[in-house]
Order: structure tokens, then sequence, then C-alpha cells
């Protein structure tokens, strides 16, 4: 969200909860909570739809195997084919646990890596609301984009849900 | 109310602000007389360990032990002795964190960072054992020159390449994914603008939005789902080097299970080693990783101390009841032979002593588990020179037996590998929040009346 809006900051997860829960209720589509740490319940306050994540850790991992299958049919039995002790060039078994590591290996790091992409990460210098929303405040955003959005009727929202502070900002 | 009340995680009455301060103290104030004591002594060691090892490569490996017909010595000892450090750390981390143990959060990170450096530790013995290191990436499968020659696939010696690699990267990241937030902590509350910058860098500019969130848990969770079968494959992948060839005492089907148990063993030691030195060196750590922890690590030291027994005995009862006479040999003379010493300091270190934490007092009591652990290391050091030594010192024919001639170069190695991996722990204990902040957060109330909310729920 690169634009800016308003914030409220609370002090207590189980208020902030609440209060994202009410802002949702009153319409809003494009805010977001801020919190230090995972907060329980915050994604169904806020309708958060289950990550995607894991289809790409599970393509990604069989995409690993299929590597690691080709890379050990191709070497051992195409390229150049050695006979060791008698053993057949695709020796099954033996390659179990290449195959077993590159599925893990591709799994993990695709799945940082759409980690990365969904979070729009590394940011730089990203703007901050507040320096204690990673230590013990809890804040909740609404951006100016949205289409109910209304400085005043999102200050006075926020407020009486309990805000302790309420902050503009000219860009988030 | 259930009559069982679970015992809080967090002792004191803390807030959130009171965890990040307590937690990020170390990073941010100077470090004190006895932090740089420690510092400069393992960093002595470390020197003394890196000359050792240019003295190996440049020399070669006759310099070490390793000889006729004992052709695998402390590089390979040690390096399954690191290697199986690290395990604790990621049962931490991946196995208990899908079991919902939350008492895990407070120790996860310094185990996680144990398991980095151990594996770190333990990764640069083979590339020497080699022979020649400046040919190293000969391990890696690249399109070259020769033919192109491939390497062999069906050898154990290459599966454990691929696992200790992939091991290595797939810990590091789950641990730096696990930091990310504690950096934008560490971010947030910097008062000059270096570290600011230093910090921000790490945390890639981690904001924490719900959204954000949601993603990384379920990052979390599917790392951790793909660290568990990984950590057990490693120790497995390690035991096929000995388990796949022909050896009398090696040549054994209990190899897998019997490494993964002792690693484990091994990695708790470790964590409870350098866990009650944290504690002394942090006092505000004691409210986080607390008696009631170090005590379930405790009790996991003495189940897998009894499963490496079972081990034990049980490979003594096949080998007798194989009726192979070399293999009844091999264990015969592993308990009686020349290096009879070697196998009773493993057995009465890793099975008799531990038996003590029977005992809720020894459990609970910081010089007795102390005490206790470092047997256990000295001991599953000993494991690997008896399964590696005693095996190849006198196989089939008596004309092929020879001792191994243990060298200066021997007992530097071994411990100046110390010097390395305490060097790196004690940066990481000054530069990294060494407990999660942002996962003790969540369970503060655990065991607890939240304030303001009437009961517990």
């Amino acid at each position: 969200m690169a634009s800016g809006g308003i914030a409220g900051l609370w002090l207590d997860d189980h208020e902030v909860v609440e209060a994202a829960r009410k802002v949702r209720e009153a319409g809003f589509k494009k805010f977001d909570a801020i919190t230090p740490f995972p907060v329980h319940g915050m994604e169904e306050a806020i309708g958060i739809k289950r990550s995607m994540i894991p289809y790409v850790t599970f393509v990604a991992g069989v995409t690993g195997f299929l590597a690691a299958v080709a890379l050990q049919y191709w070497t051992s039995a195409i390229s150049w084919p050695i006979n060791v002790g008698g053993k057949p060039f695709f020796s099954g078994p033996a390659f179990v646990p290449v195959m077993f590591e590159l599925t893990i290996l591709f799994a993990a790091l695709s799945s940082v890596g759409a980690l990365f992409v969904l979070c729009k990460l590394p940011k730089l210098d990203p703007p901050v609301i507040d320096p204690d929303v990673t230590c013990h405040k809890f804040a909740i955003f609404i951006s100016e984009e949205d289409s109910a959005y209304n400085a005043e009727r999102c200050e006075q929202l926020l407020k009486s849900l309990g805000a302790k502070e309420i902050k503009k900002l000219a860009r988030y | 109310m259930s009559s069982v009340t679970r015992k809080p995680l967090i002792l004191g009455n803390k807030t959130y602000k009171d965890i990040t301060d307590d937690i990020c103290q170390p990073v941010e104030a100077a470090p004190g007389k006895k932090w740089f004591a420690m510092l400069l002594s393992a960093k002595m060691l470390f020197l003394f360990y890196i000359l050792h090892i240019a003295y190996i490569i440049g020399v070669g490996m006759g310099l070490l032990g390793v000889n006729h017909p004992v052709a695998w010595g402390t590089m390979i000892i040690t390096f399954v002795f690191w290697i199986g450090i690290g395990h604790a750390g990621t049962l931490i981390s991946a196995i208990l964190f899908l079991f919902r143990q939350k008492w895990r959060t407070s120790v996860a990170r310094s185990a996680e960072a144990m398991t980095v450096f151990a594996v770190m530790t333990a990764g640069i013995f083979p590339l020497i054992h080699t022979g020649r290191p400046w040919l190293d990436f000969w391990l890696l499968p690249y399109p070259n020159q020769r033919g192109p020659l491939w390497v062999n696939f069906r050898s154990p010696l290459l599966w454990d390449v691929f696992a200790v690699s992939t091991y290595a990267t797939v810990s590091s990241v789950f641990w730096f994914i696990g930091l990310i937030p504690d950096f934008a902590t560490l971010r947030d509350r910097a008062k000059t603008k270096l570290r600011r910058m230093i910090y921000g860098a790490l945390s890639l500019g981690w904001r924490g939005s719900a959204r954000d969130w949601a993603h990384y848990e379920m990052l979390y969770l599917l790392l951790a789902g793909l660290s568990t079968p990984l950590v057990l494959s490693v120790h497995t992948i390690v035991s096929f080097d000995f388990a796949v060839s022909m050896l009398p005492g090696w040549h054994t089907t209990i190899f897998p299970p019997y490494f993964v148990a002792g690693a484990i063993f091994s990695g708790f030691g470790m964590v409870v080693t350098l866990l009650t030195l944290v504690r002394i060196g942090f006092p505000q750590f004691k409210d986080y990783i607390t008696i009631d922890h170090m005590e379930v690590m405790n009790k996991i030291i003495m189940a897998t101390g009894l499963m490496v027994g079972y081990a034990y005995c049980s490979e003594f009862f096949i080998a007798w009841y194989s009726g192979n006479p070399y293999e009844v040999y091999a264990f015969t003379n592993r308990a009686f032979g020349p290096y009879w010493w070697s196998y009773w300091i493993m057995f009465s270190c890793n099975v008799f002593i531990p038996q003590l934490f029977w005992f809720e007092r020894f459990r609970r009591s910081i010089p007795v588990m102390f005490v206790i652990s470092i047997f256990v290391n000295i001991g599953m050091w000993f494991e690997r020179f008896v399964i590696t030594v005693t095996s190849l010192h006198r196989d089939f024919l008596p004309s092929n037996w020879g001792m191994y001639a243990w060298s200066w170069f021997d007992t530097a190695i071994l411990f100046g590998s110390f010097g390395m991996f305490l060097t790196i722990f004690l940066l990481y204990l000054k530069f990294v929040p060494a407990i999660a902040i942002a996962e003790v957060k969540p369970v503060l109330f655990v065991g607890k009346k939240r304030p303001g909310h009437g009961g517990g729920h």
C-alpha cells in the first residue's frame, strides 16, 4: 500500500482483533493490522484468505524430485554409463537419497522465495507507523485508497474502537 | 478449569515491552568483560585451529594418525560428532513445532543457531579429509571436460554431500526466516543510524502486517514440515557411509535409527551445556529459559540415552545371534580388545551417567545437568571413535590388523573445532537476539492469568 491513510494504535492484542473485525464490518476493504507478533484470530477478523505458499511448495517439491531423477538417470545411464559392481545403470534404490534431498531443497527454497514475492520483501526502508509496532503496540491502518475512506469518519471509528493514539500518514 | 494446570512458560509479571527489553539488552548494551574474555579465548583456539588446518592442507593428511588399516580417523569422527550436535536444534525448531510444544519457543533460537554453527564446523572436516581440498568441487555433478565424468550416485559418500549441503542450506534459511521479525524489532529500537541500517537490511524491511504474518506463519509451518524428514534423513545418510560397507561392526541395519537417536542425544547434551552458560551470562534470560525448560530437555536426554543404550546391547545380541565369527569378533574386540577403554568411556557416559536424571532433584539442578551434559558430549564423541576406529583396526585377516596412530594434529583439530564453534556462538549471542522475541510473546500468558481479562481461556 504505497498511499497515505490513517492508523490507530492499541496496547492489547485482544482489543485490536476486535477492532479489526469492527473495521471490516464497517465496510472497509483496504486496511491492515500491523502487529509485533502473529495475533491469534486476526486472519479471520480481517478476512485474509489462506496463504497460497503450499501450492508453490508442492510444485517445487515435485520439480526437485523430477530434477533429481533426470540428473541421475541422464548422468548414470546416458551421458557416461559406468558399470559399478554390476549394478543396473539406473540403480533406483541407490538414487532415492538424492531424490529426497533435492525434493526438500527445491521445496524449501521456493517456499521462501514465494514469501519474498508475496510480502514484497526485501523492502527498502519502508515507512513506519510507530517504532513500537514491532514491540508492544498494535496498529490498524486504513488506506486512503479505500472507497469508503473519509479521514474524519475513520478517525472517529478508530477512536470509538478504543484506539489509544491516532496517526495520519502521508505515505505508508 | 481442569485440575491439570499448565506451568507458566515465562516467569515474572512481564509485559510485551519487558520481553523486548530483556531480550534486546545483550544485543544493545556494550559487551561485558566476561564476554570479551571468553571471545578472546575462543578466538585464540580458533586461530590455533586455522593454523593446524592450514598446515594439514599444506603438508598432507599424513600428519594425522590415519593410515592403513585405519584410514578414517579424527576428521570423520569429529565430522559425525558435530553433525549429530546439530540435530537437537532442528528437532526443537521443527519437530516440536509440529507437535505444538509451546515450551520450545524459549530455546528454539539458540538451539537452531547451534545447529547452523555445528553444521558449519562439521562441514569442513570431510572437505579436508578428501586430502586435496582444492579439488573439492569434484564432489558436485557439474559438466566438465573429463568426459564428462560424473559423480557416482550409487555411493553413500555422495549421498552425504547432498544430505549435508541440503541440511546446511535449509536449516540456515529456517533460522534466518525466524530472525526476520526480531531484526525488525531491533531496527525500530536502534539508537544510531548505523544500527538502523544494518538491522534494517537484515530485517529485509519487515513490517508485520497481518497479511505478511499469514504468509509467514504458513511458510514457518511448511519449513518445519520439510525440516522434520530432513533432519531424520541426515544422520540416516551419515550412517549409510558406514552401514553400506561390508565391514564387520559397520554393516548393520540398526545404524540409521541408532545414529539419529544418538544425534538427538548429543545435540540436547550440547543445548543444555550452552543454555546453562547462557543463563549464567544473561541472568534476565532465567525468566524465559526456566528450570522447567531445562528439565524437559533432560528428560529427552535420558530417553534418547536409553535408546542409544538399547542399540549398544542390540548390536551385541545380533552379532552373537548372527553366528558370523567376524561380527562376533568385532564386538568382543570393541569391549575387551586394545580399545576397551574407549568403549567403556562411551558406555558409561552415554548409558550409565544420564540415569541420574531419573531423580527430579538432579534433573532440576543446574550444576548437575551441566556436568552430565559434558559427559554426554564426551561419550558421544567416543561413540563415533568406537564405531570408526575399532571396526577398522581389526577386520578379517590378522595380517591386516593395526592401531590408529593418534598424533598431535588429531588433538589439535579436535579441540580447535570447539574454538571455531564457540567463537561463532559468542558472536551470535552479542549480535542476534538469543530468544525469539516474536515467538515468545504469544505464549506470555500460558499458565497465567491475563491482566484485565478475568479468568484464563
